[in-house]
């Protein structure tokens, strides 16, 4: 009769110790040397692979520089840090868990995540855009009354296309691609007539096209998401450390030097450009560093 | 952790809360969301059963003929194709590749397609189950219904046939169950079933735990119903003895 009820109360202690640590990721990483990032395979130049477990990409690079101050700061002599490639599904709940300790993808903030999980200041501001083929005479979201558009299962992007058609009284077919690759080939196919997905993802999709001019991105800006780096929640001194070292770029111009090197010039593994100036509500995140979810976009 | 199960009576526009969690004006909430995705489940896995029962039997069948060595060849060719090929590359090349090659195909729906990967896939399967059944007869039934009178066709009608089906029908349950969970694939084309629906909105609530779990129980209730009904079929046609002394390699 006794075991039982000591195993039951060793569990609770052990969980409630493991909790305890998992709250506190800078002692964690002060304790072993190492530190884990989660990583995308392919969310644009966001976040990316270049193959045999390599990692790179603009938020990448950010966090790298972060737990590179972050080191500075706990006098480490060595941080190990190990990638741990993670997707739309499995993002959170491997950061509540422990498995990742910052992620550095393509995750956006809103309300409903920040229940679970906490972000750092904005870094990126997506825009949702429609891609069309150049030829399709299409200009606006208008011009897709009675039109398939393509968009990818799992995105919010689906979301977005489901008010504008409520809200705008156009009436098109959706259809989804499984991925991103996916949806654009149903662009190429014809099997759509447009793409509905982040302006960043689709101008990377038509860079690395067959023919990059076949295609364009126009018409309105959908939903506009901040795009942040993520963490646990309630761990204030992890996100002071990580805001702290991502403002302070933010002030010396290093982050618009970073934008620059991922947006403007070649990037690895073929050279693509992609072509993106930074958008002004870029400009305005980085000029008023904030943390706020994209329902205050929205209120605009 | 903390359950949030009134998700599901959420609107999914607005993400209100609604009451008798059913939306107003042609606003869904995310349980008739799921109830609608269930029903893409059902009639794909039903559709593509039909098919499958149909031409698997014919091909299985096909495949036993005496003395038509193209048409076993034409069976076993079919049969290899369909089972030796993964079921999603099968599912993108109905999808991407034929229409690309036959422009008729291009206004065919991915519904349709999907009905058509995943019953041809399962007929090669189901064919290799009734070509056993047919095989593991005594030689001496066809023979004597030869010996009968009864054409090759009539032989099959009235005497090979009923006892093959009556012995492959547990292995035929498993396949019926399959179809169901195969089904699945079906979100690779853009059809609005169960596992897009779990896909789509564990994105959109961040409640993939509550999502995946009733998603799961309906899958769980559509396999086991199937099952269930399956059992009824084996034990309403069942013959006492029949396949006893079929098994026994006959007296």
């Amino acid at each position: 009769m006794k075991k039982p009820l000591l195993a039951l109360a060793l569990t609770a202690l052990a969980a409630t110790a493991a909790l305890a640590q998992a709250n506190d990721t800078l002692g964690k990483i002060k304790s072993t040397g190492t530190v884990t990032m989660g990583v995308r395979e392919s969310s644009g130049v966001l976040s990316y692979t270049l193959g045999d477990g390599k990692y790179t990409g603009y938020h990448v690079e950010i966090c790298q520089r972060v737990l590179g101050d972050i080191q500075k700061q706990l006098g480490l002599a060595k941080l190990d840090i190990k990638y741990q490639p993670v997707t739309s599904q499995n993002r959170i709940p491997l950061v509540q868990n422990g498995t990742v300790d910052i992620e550095c993808g393509s995750t956006t903030n809103n309300q409903a995540r920040q229940r679970d999980v906490a972000f750092a200041v904005t870094t990126f501001i997506e825009e949702v855009r429609i891609a069309v083929k150049a030829n399709s005479g299409i200009n606006s979201i208008k011009d897709l009354n009675g039109k398939n558009v393509a968009t990818t299962t799992g995105t919010t992007s689906v979301q977005t296309l489901r008010r504008h058609e409520r809200a705008g009284g156009v009436d098109f077919k959706e259809v989804y691609g499984k991925d991103h690759a996916d949806s654009f080939l149903l662009l190429e196919s014809g099997r759509a007539d447009a793409f509905v997905m982040d302006g960043s993802l689709l101008a990377g999709l038509i860079a690395r096209s067959k023919n990059p001019s076949d295609f364009k991105i126009v018409g309105e800006v959908l939903s506009v998401e901040p795009i942040a780096i993520m963490f646990r929640k309630d761990d204030p001194a992890f996100k002071k450390a990580v805001d702290d070292s991502i403002i302070a770029m933010m002030k010396s111009g290093e982050l618009a030097k970073i934008y620059d090197k991922w947006f403007m010039q070649p990037t690895p593994p073929n050279g693509v450009r992609m072509n993106m100036p930074m958008s002004d509500a870029l400009k305005a995140a980085i000029a008023n560093p904030n943390d706020r979810p994209m329902e205050a976009y929205q209120a605009k | 952790m903390q359950w949030d199960w009134q998700v599901f009576c959420e609107d999914t526009l607005t993400r209100e809360l609604q009451p008798r969690c059913f939306g107003q004006g042609g606003d869904i909430t995310y349980l008739e969301w799921m109830l609608s995705a269930w029903g893409w489940t059902v009639s794909v896995s039903v559709l593509a059963l039909v098919l499958a029962l149909v031409t698997g039997s014919l091909i299985g069948t096909l495949r036993t003929l005496p003395g038509a060595p193209w048409l076993v060849r034409l069976g076993n060719a079919w049969v290899e194709l369909f089972r030796n090929i993964p079921l999603l590359v099968q599912i993108f090349l109905w999808y991407h590749v034929i229409p690309a090659l036959v422009p008729a195909l291009k206004g065919v729906p991915g519904f349709v397609l999907v009905v058509i990967a995943l019953g041809l896939f399962t007929s090669a399967r189901i064919a290799e189950q009734v070509k056993s059944g047919i095989q593991s007869l005594p030689r001496g039934q066809r023979a004597a219904a030869l010996a009968l009178g009864l054409t090759q066709a009539q032989a099959y009608r009235y005497v090979l046939l009923p006892m093959a089906f009556r012995i492959i029908i547990p292995p035929l349950t498993s396949e019926t169950m399959n179809i169901f969970k195969n089904s699945s694939v079906a979100f690779a084309v853009s059809v609005a079933e169960l596992t897009m629906f779990a896909m789509q909105a564990q994105e959109e609530t961040a409640r993939g735990i509550e999502i995946y779990l009733a998603v799961t129980g309906l899958y769980i209730v559509s396999a086991f119903t199937i099952n269930r009904v399956m059992a009824a079929i084996e034990r309403r046609v069942r013959v006492p003895g029949l396949i006893a002394a079929g098994g026994a390699g006959g007296h």
